[in-house]
């Protein structure tokens, strides 16, 4: 997969091999505009997508630049956007599509569990369906509700979907580019938190592939396991712990579907330790799977059981309660303190 | 006087409202109707001949998928005996070009686009979901969740514009599926991209077992297209001359980009919903037989007699036709299944993610343990 993308990457001609700061919301919209200029068979729609450039202006300038026949609005309808997706695909176009809002992707349900994620299954695998479902995900800006939903859940249990989620602003550039090239229906999912947040790097496609997690500081006392808007949180937990003589690796899930059991599986055999953390509600959620699936192939090696640090069991608070609910770095260092040291009387 | 309106507000209702009694070109009785048929014309006597043969023989493929229900070998057949002009007239003016979105009453309609019929039954018979290439014949997958299909269409239509490729989708759908919010959306943006698509709702005045009056309080389901500035056409869904001229004139208009066009054809479900069905306990013997008499098949052959455009010996050899058809049906299904559990993980995606390889792995190895030593 790959090397698919590395073919006419204009933005790393243009921006040079010279590191820059860039935030994520550019590192996307660089992404949609080196996937539209690499393949013409490539669209981008949704809501305000178009003149106003999105809510978030992730598609800002794409619609001047390319064209209304390449990227436009629709009208107000989530599951119209996904179902003539689904349509356009059958015939030989790659659409890419944004959901304004995580809570607003809902009506389109159907379309995405019935139809996108199971038609290559229904056809023995005659007909593909390459489409990327933008979805902006989590809280932490301020919204008020169904604005900050953490739906990931939702999609990675239903077989067919890949499910992704950038950490960093040159991940993000990476992972949307690995997703419009990727055969598979992918939902994308953006944490909006992070838009704002900078990073001094260059844009390429080169890297881990779509299907990777990836270390993002090294550590040998614990396996911290985050995804989306909760790596930035970890690594500042990470550099926290240090301070406590933990010594803490921080894994950036990226694949949230399927499921990088290897990389994953090799940190936590070695740290013998591992705490997950999303922003998502805990019962049933992501963090549930990971703490299982890595219980049965790291058992032997583990020295605790793996905890989880989420959000609570609640529909996603208010502006002004919401910090009381999202994961803290306080948060995860009292769970890395309840990991079962030696020297612990508990 | 300025008028207000916002831009794209073209305050016109010309020529978007249906007839107030649906169109017909040959009666019940197979006499050419008195009355003018607005834009439908009578398709010429070859078409006729053909959409005659094509209905014969898809009420034997019908009649026989639902004997194979009784014999345990199809899990379940929604018959469409009774909409058989629409299942034939819906199929027959499509170019070869053009896509065919059907649901899974319109097993008839998929056999007529020219898929052998022991594809189409893989479904039902419990193979696989979709056993026919959608490529092939330009067939989606019968769709089994209500009118989600029409989304689908719309898109796979607006892409054929935006590539200019002259290709038209024409999707099929019930009077139930006119209540699914899917039906909306498509025929909204159906009408905003002028999208080369073509809703045919099989008014059968029931979903199941719900009447259409308790469905919708709409004139008529055709006189929806004009909240969506979309033209459409009310039909007797029986008259398979009407369905044709009907779907032709709608196809004409889209691939001459004049965009979508809502067909109304109004008919019956002979049969109960499926076999599993028992229709008795919400409509009369008495309105069955009353349909019953305006069979699609019986008019048409009546049409054709007296004009001597069918006889008896060419409806001797369209007799037999049908019965070789059924027995090819019978054969293919009475064969034991061939089924590949190891299938069950090979296009979940493009290629199998390593934990779908460890699950087959470990079902063979299951199966090999139960397999006699031998």
């Amino acid at each position: 997969m790959t090397t698919v993308m590395s073919a006419s990457a204009s933005a790393e001609e243009t921006a040079a091999a010279v590191p820059a700061p860039v935030t994520m919301a550019a590192a996307l919209n660089a992404a949609l505009a080196d996937s539209l200029a690499a393949d013409d068979r490539v669209v981008v729609f949704g809501e305000d997508v178009g003149t106003l450039g999105g809510v978030f202006r992730i598609t800002d300038g794409l619609a001047s630049r390319f064209g209304e026949r390449r990227v436009f609005d629709t009208p107000l309808a989530e599951a119209g956007i996904v179902g003539t997706a689904i349509g356009m695909a059958m015939n030989g176009l790659v659409p890419v599509v944004e959901m304004q809002f995580d809570a607003f992707a809902y009506p389109a349900f159907e379309q995405v569990t019935s139809h996108l994620a199971k038609l290559r299954n229904r056809t023995r695998g005659r007909l593909a369906l390459p489409v990327v479902i933008r979805v902006p995900f989590g809280g932490g800006i301020g919204g008020v509700e169904h604005h900050s939903d953490s739906s990931e859940a939702y999609y990675t249990h239903t077989p067919g979907l890949r499910v992704v989620t950038p950490g960093t602003p040159a991940d993000a550039y990476r992972l949307l580019r690995q997703a419009v090239a990727c055969p598979d229906p992918v939902l994308f999912f953006e944490p909006k938190r992070r838009y704002w947040s900078r990073e001094t790097a260059v844009l390429s496609v080169d890297g881990p592939p779509v299907d990777r997690a990836v270390v993002r500081r090294p550590g040998k006392d614990v396996t911290l396991i985050a995804y989306g808007g909760m790596v930035a949180t970890a690594l500042e937990a990470a550099a926290a712990a240090l301070e406590e003589g933990w010594d803490v690796e921080v894994i950036d899930l990226r694949s949230l579907s399927p499921f990088d059991d290897q990389t994953l599986t090799a940190s936590v055999r070695r740290t013998g330790r591992a705490v997950v953390v999303h922003e998502a509600a805990g019962f049933a959620g992501y963090g549930a799977e990971v703490a299982a699936r890595l219980t049965e192939q790291c058992f032997h090696y583990l020295e605790a059981p793996i905890l989880r640090v989420t959000g609570f069991d609640i529909p996603y608070p208010p502006p002004h309660l919401e910090k009381f609910h999202l994961p803290s770095t306080d948060r995860i260092l009292d769970a890395i303190a309840r990991l079962q040291w030696e020297g612990d009387n508990a | 006087m300025t008028t207000l309106a916002h831009p794209g507000e073209t305050l016109s209702a010309d020529g978007l409202l249906p007839s107030a009694a649906p169109l017909a070109l040959i009666d019940a009785d197979g006499r050419l109707t008195p009355e003018a048929a607005g834009e439908l014309t009578l398709p010429a006597p070859g078409v006729l001949r053909e959409l005659h043969r094509r209905m014969v023989l898809g009420r034997r493929f019908d009649t026989q998928a639902t004997a194979l229900t009784r014999q345990g070998r199809l899990a379940v057949y929604p018959s469409s005996r009774g909409q058989d002009a629409c299942q034939v007239g819906a199929v027959l003016p499509l170019r070869d070009s053009d896509w065919l979105f059907p649901t899974y009453r319109d097993s008839v309609a998929v056999v007529t686009r020219g898929v052998p019929a022991e594809d189409v039954l893989a479904l039902l018979r419990g193979d696989w979901h979709c056993g026919y290439d959608p490529y092939r014949y330009r067939v989606a997958p019968q769709c089994t969740p209500l009118a989600t299909n029409t989304l689908h269409a719309v898109g796979l239509a607006h892409a054929a514009r935006l590539q200019a490729k002259d290709q038209v989708a024409l999707v099929m759908l019930g009077d139930g599926a006119t209540s699914e919010g899917d039906t909306h959306e498509a025929l909204n943006f159906a009408g905003v991209w002028k999208a080369p698509v073509v809703f045919l709702v099989q008014n059968n005045g029931y979903a199941i077992s719900v009447p259409l009056a308790k469905q919708t309080a709409a004139p008529t389901l055709a006189a929806k297209g004009i909240g969506y500035g979309i033209p459409s056409l009310l039909i007797d869904g029986n008259d398979a001359a009407a369905v044709y001229s009907a779907v032709r004139v709608a196809v004409d208009r889209a691939s001459a980009g004049g965009g979508p066009t809502l067909i109304e054809a109004v008919t019956y479900r002979i049969e109960a919903h499926t076999n599993a069905d028992d229709a008795t306990r919400y409509r009369s013997s008495d309105e069955v037989s009353t349909w019953l008499e305006r069979d699609p098949i019986a008019r048409l052959t009546a049409y054709l007699s007296a004009r001597g455009l069918l006889d008896d010996a060419a409806a001797g050899r369209l007799a037999a036709e049908a019965e070789r058809l059924a027995d090819g049906v019978r054969e293919r299904m009475n064969a034991e299944s061939t089924v590949d559990p190891a299938e069950l993980f090979e296009h979940v995606y493009a290629h199998p993610t390593a934990a779908l390889e460890r699950q087959r792995a470990a079902l063979l190895a299951e199966l090999q343990e139960q397999e006699p030593a031998s």
